[in-house]
C-alpha cells in the first residue's frame, strides 16, 4: 500500500466519519441529559428524506438542510413527548421512530416524486460542494506529486464544509457540556434528576432542550448524507449509521473527544470496506466484500455487547423523572 | 413581639382519598429549632415538601417573616430563603462538591465564575459554621456524613435562612449523629430557624427548643421541648400509652445453634465485604449485630439466607452449611430450620404486586398443606392459612386478596414474620425488623421476637437502630468494615462505647 493509497484511505475515512460523529454527538446530548436514544437512525434518515426533497423542490441545499432539521426535531420532540412528558418507555419510543422514518420517507418520496422510493438526483446548489484549496491539485493528477502535495490535495483540500466543521462541533459540545451552566445542568439531569428538580431547575425544561440539540445534530447527519455524501435519497440510506453512532458513543462512554476517536475508527473501517483491492494487495489474498462491509457492525455488536470495557452510562438513563420524596 | 420564621395557617393536602395534612396551623420563631414528630405517614414529610414548593397545597397560607408568601416551586422556596436537606440526598454522585453546590445557583451562562466565587464562599462559610470541606472531592468518594454537609453548604450557599432537615440522622453513625446536632446548634446560634423532621424520640429531646407532633395528618399538639417527656411525645403520637422499653425476662441460653467460623466474603465487583467473621448463636438468645449500615451486615445475612457465595465454615445444630454448591439456596436453608425476615422487605421480602396469600406461600409454596394434587396448588388452603395468620398477627386489614404493596409498612412485616416465624425455625435471621415502621407496630414486632426467642429459638439480629440493639438483644456484635469489632453484654456497654466500635475504633474502656 503507497502513501497516496493510506490518504485516499483516510480522506474517505473523514468523510465516512462525519454523519457518524453528528450522530454521535446528537446522542451525547440526549443520554448525557438522560433521555436514551435509539431513535437516531430513523431521525437520521427523516432528514436525509426531507433535505434531499427540498433541495431538489427549491435548488438550494441550506433550505433542503433546514427542512431536514426540521424534521429531525420532529421526531425529537414526539420521542420527548412519549419519553419525557408521558414517561413511556423511551427504547419503544425510539423503536417507533425508526419503523415510522423507514416507512414514512419511502411513501411520502414515492407520492411525490415516483422514482420508486428515491428522490431526483442533486447537482450544483442543490449539493453540498466540496471545497477545494487554493492550489490543490485534482485526484488524477495527484499519483506523480510530492506527498506534501499528496496531503494536501488529497487529505486536506476538497472536502465540504461539514467534515471541516466536525472537529470545532466536537469542541463546541465539549465546551457546553464542561464549561457551561447548561451543560452542567444537562449532565445533571441525566445522572440525578431529583438533584436539579430540588434546585428549582425545571427536569422538563432541560430534557427537552437535550432532545432539540439531539434532533438538530442528527438533522444534520442526514442531511449530510443526502446532499453531501450522496446526491439524493434512497430507501433506507442511513444503513444501521444510527446504530454505528450509539455503538461509538458507549465506546467512547459519553465523551466528546472520545466520541471524535470512536468515529473516526468507524469510518476508516467503512473507508476500508469500499476498497477491497487494498485489502487485496496489504494481505495478497482476496477477501470476501462481503465481509469486509460487515467489518462495521461486527464492530457495533462487540461493543454493545459490552466486549469493550465496562461502559458506565448516566444513572438515570432510561428513567423517566418522578417526583417523590 | 418578633413575628414567627414561618407560619402555616390551616394547610390541607390530600392524595385522592387520602388526608395528608388536615387543616395544620404551625408558628416557627426565628432563631429555634423546631422539631416535627410523627409516625411514618403521619404527614410530616407532605407538609415540609409544601413548604419546599414540591408539592403544592389544597388550602391553606404560608407566611414566611410575616409576608404572606406563595411557593408555587422549588425556586420560590430558595428565593424565600428555605433550604431543605432531603432523607435521600438530592446529590449529583459523580459531580465536585463545588459542582454540585453550584448547580442550580449559577451566577451566568459561563461556568467558570460561578466555580471561582463558589469556591471562595465554601471557605468563607466553612470558617463561619465550622462546616471544612473539600471543594474538589467527588460525591461518590466521601462518606455519608460529608455528604449531608454538602447539602448543608448547599442550603447556605444559597442564602438560606430557614433550614429544614428530613430525618438527617437515618444514615449516620451516633458520632456523626452528635455532630450534626453540634452543627445545627451553631448554625441556631448565628441566627438560621432549623426544622428538625424525625421519628427518634431521643433527637427531638437533645436538639430542639420546641416540638410539634403530627397524627394522621393532623397537628396533635406543640409543646417546649423542656416541659414534655419521651413517653408523652410517644402517646402523642401513636394516640395510646406505649411500652419504649421491651419487657422481657433474663435469656436463659442453650446449646450453639448457629455457629460461623472464619467467614469471608467478595462481592462481584471484588470488595472484600466480609472479613474473618465468626459468631455463634445458641438456643434461646437473642445476639444483636450492630453497625451502620454498608458494613458487611447484609451481606452476612444473605449468605445466611442463602442468596451469597462464601468462604468459610457454618454450623447449623452442629453440621456443616453448603456455602457455594447445590444446597446453598434458600430452598436449603429453609429446610435447615433457618427462617429469614430480610433486610428489604420491598425487595427480597415481598412481591408488591402480588397479593399477601401469594407472598405468604412464597419460599414455603412446596409445603403439602398448599397442594391440591401432584400438579396444582390449592389456593384455597393458602388463602386461609394467610387469613390465620393476618389474624394472629394483627395485620390490618386482615384481607389476604390484598397485593402487598397496600399494606402500610409495618403490616407489610408482620406478613413476612408470620410467614416466617410460624414456620417453627431453629434459627431466626432478622433484618433491620422495624425500618419503616410506626411505634405500635414496633412493639408488637418487638414481643414477637422475643415471644420466639423465650420459645427456646436462636435469633440473630441485625438493624442500624441503636435503641433497637440495646433492648432486644441478649449479646451485641458491633461489625465495621466487614469485621466484628467486639461482642459486648447490654447491661455493660452504652450507646457511646457501641457508637465508638460502629466507627471502626477499638478504645474498649478497661
Amino acid at each position: 500500500m503507497t502513501f497516496f493509497d493510506l490518504l485516499q484511505l483516510l480522506d474517505s475515512a473523514f468523510r465516512l466519519a462525519t454523519p457518524l460523529l453528528l450522530a454521535c454527538l446528537a446522542g451525547l446530548f440526549s443520554e448525557r441529559a438522560g433521555i436514551f436514544d435509539i431513535g437516531l437512525e430513523g431521525k437520521m434518515l427523516a432528514s436525509a428524506f426531507l433535505s434531499a426533497a427540498v433541495a431538489a423542490i427549491t435548488g438550494s441545499v441550506w433550505i433542503g438542510l433546514l427542512a431536514g432539521i426540521g424534521a429531525s426535531v420532529l421526531m425529537s420532540l414526539i420521542h420527548g413527548l412519549a419519553s419525557i412528558t408521558f414517561r413511556g418507555n423511551q427504547i419503544i419510543s425510539g423503536v417507533a421512530i425508526n419503523f415510522l422514518a423507514a416507512g414514512l420517507t419511502v411513501v411520502i418520496s414515492q407520492s411525490w416524486f415516483g422514482q420508486g422510493g428515491r428522490t431526483p438526483q442533486l447537482s450544483g446548489a442543490g449539493r453540498f460542494e466540496p471545497i477545494p484549496w487554493p492550489g490543490a491539485l485534482p485526484s488524477r493528477e495527484l499519483a506523480d506529486a510530492g506527498p506534501a502535495m499528496q496531503l494536501y490535495s488529497e487529505l486536506l483540500s476538497g472536502h465540504t464544509i461539514w467534515v471541516y466543521l466536525a472537529v470545532p462541533i466536537v469542541f463546541a459540545s465539549w465546551w457546553v457540556l464542561f464549561r457551561t451552566r447548561l451543560g452542567l445542568r444537562l449532565r445533571a439531569v441525566g445522572e440525578n434528576p431529583a438533584a436539579v428538580d430540588t434546585a428549582g431547575i425545571s427536569v422538563v425544561g432541560l430534557r427537552y432542550t437535550a432532545v432539540i440539540i439531539c434532533g438538530v445534530l442528527c438533522g444534520i447527519a442526514g442531511a449530510y448524507l443526502a446532499t453531501a455524501l450522496q446526491a439524493g435519497f434512497v430507501k433506507d440510506m442511513t444503513a444501521g449509521r444510527g446504530f454505528i453512532a450509539l455503538a461509538a458513543l458507549i465506546f467512547a462512554k459519553w465523551r466528546p473527544w472520545a466520541a471524535l476517536n470512536a468515529c473516526l475508527l468507524f469510518g476508516f473501517l467503512q473507508a476500508f470496506a469500499l476498497r477491497p483491492d487494498l485489502i487485496e494487495k496489504l494481505l495478497t489474498v482476496k477477501v470476501q466484500v462481503q465481509l469486509l462491509d460487515a467489518l462495521p457492525y461486527i464492530l457495533t455488536v462487540v461493543i454493545l455487547a459490552g466486549l469493550v470495557g465496562k461502559a458506565d452510562p448516566p444513572k438515570a438513563g432510561g428513567q423517566p423523572y418522578v417526583k417523590e420524596n | 413581639m418578633t413575628a414567627p420564621a414561618i407560619e402555616l395557617k390551616g394547610i390541607s393536602k390530600a392524595f385522592g382519598p387520602v388526608q395528608a395534612n388536615k387543616d395544620i396551623s404551625i408558628r416557627v420563631m426565628p432563631g429555634t429549632i423546631h422539631g416535627i414528630i410523627g409516625e411514618n405517614g403521619a404527614g410530616k414529610s407532605t407538609l415540609m415538601s409544601i413548604l419546599y414548593g414540591f408539592y403544592k397545597a389544597d388550602a391553606g397560607e404560608v407566611f414566611i417573616a410575616g409576608q404572606k408568601t406563595e411557593i408555587p416551586d422549588s425556586q420560590a422556596a430558595i428565593a424565600a430563603g428555605i433550604g431543605m436537606v432531603f432523607q435521600h440526598f438530592k446529590l449529583v454522585e459523580n459531580f465536585t462538591v463545588l459542582e454540585n453546590v453550584v448547580l442550580g445557583a449559577e451566577d451566568g451562562p459561563r461556568l467558570g465564575p460561578s466555580l471561582r466565587k463558589a469556591r471562595k464562599q465554601l471557605t468563607e462559610l466553612a470558617a463561619e459554621y465550622e462546616l471544612s470541606i473539600d471543594p474538589d472531592a467527588v460525591i461518590q468518594d466521601i462518606g455519608v456524613g460529608m455528604q449531608q454537609r454538602v447539602e448543608i453548604l448547599k442550603a447556605l450557599y444559597r442564602q438560606a435562612d430557614i433550614l429544614i432537615l428530613d430525618e438527617p440522622t437515618g444514615v449516620l453513625t451516633p458520632a456523626e449523629a452528635d455532630q450534626l446536632f453540634r452543627i445545627l446548634q451553631r448554625l441556631k446560634d448565628e441566627g438560621k430557624t432549623i426544622i428538625l423532621i424525625t421519628h427518634k424520640l431521643r433527637e427531638i429531646m437533645e436538639a430542639t427548643d420546641t416540638v410539634s407532633v403530627m397524627r394522621r395528618g393532623e397537628m396533635t399538639a406543640t409543646v417546649k421541648t423542656a416541659d414534655t417527656s419521651p413517653e408523652e411525645l410517644a402517646e402523642l403520637m401513636v394516640g395510646r400509652k406505649v411500652l419504649l422499653q421491651v419487657d422481657k425476662t433474663p435469656a436463659k441460653p442453650g446449646a450453639p445453634i448457629l455457629e460461623v467460623d472464619r467467614l469471608n466474603v467478595t462481592d462481584a465487583a471484588g470488595v472484600h465485604r466480609v472479613k474473618d467473621v465468626s459468631l455463634t448463636v445458641r438456643a434461646g438468645e437473642v445476639l444483636g449485630i450492630a453497625g451502620v449500615a454498608g458494613n458487611g451486615q447484609s451481606e452476612l445475612l444473605e449468605v445466611l439466607g442463602g442468596y451469597q457465595s462464601a468462604t468459610g465454615t457454618i454450623r447449623m445444630n452442629g453440621q456443616p452449611l453448603d456455602l457455594t454448591g447445590r444446597a446453598s439456596d434458600g430452598q436449603s436453608r429453609r429446610a435447615r430450620g433457618i427462617a429469614h425476615v430480610p433486610e428489604d422487605r420491598q425487595r427480597e421480602g415481598l412481591i408488591m404486586d402480588f397479593h399477601a396469600w401469594e407472598n405468604v406461600a412464597f419460599g414455603y409454596h412446596h409445603d403439602g398443606a398448599y397442594q391440591a394434587n401432584r400438579w396444582l396448588m390449592n389456593n384455597a388452603a393458602i388463602k386461609a392459612d394467610t387469613e390465620a395468620k393476618m389474624g394472629r398477627f394483627d395485620v390490618r386489614p386482615p384481607n389476604p386478596a390484598l397485593n402487598a404493596k397496600n399494606f402500610s409498612g409495618g403490616n407489610q412485616q408482620k406478613i413476612v414474620l408470620a410467614r416466617e416465624i410460624e414456620r417453627n425455625p431453629d434459627l431466626l435471621l432478622v433484618g433491620q425488623p422495624t425500618r419503616g415502621v410506626d411505634i405500635g407496630a414496633i412493639e408488637f414486632i418487638h414481643q414477637q421476637i422475643i415471644a420466639l426467642r423465650d420459645q427456646g429459638k436462636a435469633i440473630l439480629l441485625v438493624s442500624v437502630e441503636l435503641d433497637e440493639i440495646m433492648s432486644l438483644s441478649d449479646r451485641i456484635a458491633v461489625m465495621f468494615d466487614g469485621s466484628i469489632m467486639g461482642e459486648r453484654l447490654p447491661q455493660d456497654t452504652d450507646e457511646r462505647e457501641l457508637g465508638l466500635l460502629m466507627a471502626g475504633m477499638n478504645g474498649k474502656a478497661a
